[in-house]
Formats: structure tokens, sequence, C-alpha cells
């Protein structure tokens, strides 16, 4: 089972690499901001193997800590592609 | 029986994060992309999440909620950050790719 915990996060980590590479080369503005969602997704599955393989219950408040930042990333970065703006004042 | 339940759910969970990494790099589109950066990606990270239920409700330690809130969080958001964010595509007029089906494309009539 430790054998399959490492595999594991040798895979994961080139899977993040894979969506690094597209938040470098993504062609417009939204791949990158998918790249960065995919990205979370993944560091999300990386702590849940290092509390596995460390066995230690400390990782579960980051796991959600980052799951709930990159939701507001991702919707902050689309209103700010479609108004200019994050945070619109007029109440129209 | 414990650890190969957990390694099982281990590997369908890698499994489902590389695909839909794979997917990110060979699909033409941005509208395709989000097919797998959010579907395959969310049933991955949830069976990783499910592991970690597994492992750590077998090595006595108490059921911790954590995991299962994180997991019903993702699954939640991502089908939400995925219409923002191809709404937002639309609207700033990423385009898009011509025809992903060429076998309609060569069966029916063109006028």
């Amino acid at each position: 089972m430790d054998t399959i915990v490492d595999v594991s996060l040798v895979l994961l980590s080139i899977s993040l690499l894979i969506a690094f590479y597209r938040l470098v080369k993504g062609p417009s503005m939204p791949d990158r901001v998918v790249a960065l969602d995919l990205i979370g997704v993944i560091l999300i599955g990386i702590m849940a193997l290092f509390s596995i393989k460390f066995v230690s219950k400390n990782y579960f408040d980051a796991m959600l800590v980052l799951a709930i930042l990159a939701f507001m990333g991702t919707t902050a970065m689309a209103k700010f592609l479609v108004k200019g703006v994050i945070i619109d004042r007029d109440s129209d | 029986m414990i650890e190969i339940l957990t390694s099982i759910l281990i590997i369908v969970g890698v499994f489902f994060i590389l695909v839909s990494s794979v997917g990110m790099l060979r699909l033409p589109d941005v509208y395709t992309r989000m097919h797998a950066a959010t579907k395959s990606a969310t049933v991955g990270v949830t069976s990783l999440l499910l592991a970690t239920v597994v492992f750590f409700s077998a090595i006595g330690e108490t059921l911790s909620a954590k995991q299962l809130l994180t997991a019903l969080f993702i699954f939640i958001t991502a089908p939400v950050g995925a219409h923002m964010i191809s709404r937002s595509a639309y609207y700033t007029g990423v385009p898009m790719v011509e025809s992903i089906n060429e076998m309609t494309e060569d069966t029916e009539p063109s006028d």
C-alpha cells in the first residue's frame, strides 16, 4: 500500500505538470482559469494522499480551505473577464 | 481487506485525475477542455477523499466529516465554476473549434 501511495503521488505530480503546461501555454484567458481550477483539484488529491502517507489528520482543514479558495478565484476571475470589475457598486 | 479497499479507491481516483489532465492537454477548445477539468477530476478527487475516509475509519480514529464536506463542496462548486467560466469565455469571444464531429459533416448533404 505504501508503494501504491508513492506511485500515485508521482502520477499526480505528472498530471500537475500537464495542467501547469496548459496554464502557461493556454491561448486564451479562460484556458488559464480552467487550468488553475484543475491545479487546485489536483492539489486537494495530493493532500489526501499525504494524509494517508504520514498518518495525520492535519491536512483536512487545508483541503477544505483550498477548495473554497479555488472556487472563489474561479468566480472572481470569471466576473472580471466579463465586466472588467469584480465587485460592481452600482445597483443595476 | 481495508488496505485493499483503500488501494482500489486510490487507483481509481488517480486514474480519473490522470485522464482529466490528458484531456486538458489534448482537447482542442476551452469548452471541451472544461469537460475534462470538471467532471473526471471531480470523480477522481472524490474517490481519493473516500479513500481517506476508509483509511482513517479503519485505523480506529473517529469518523471526521471534513473529507465528506470537502467532497460535497467540490460536487457543488465545480459545475457552478465551469458554468461561469464558459459564460465569460463566450461573452469575451473565445472561438469555438469548427467541427468536432466529422462524421455528420461527411454524411449530410451540403446545399
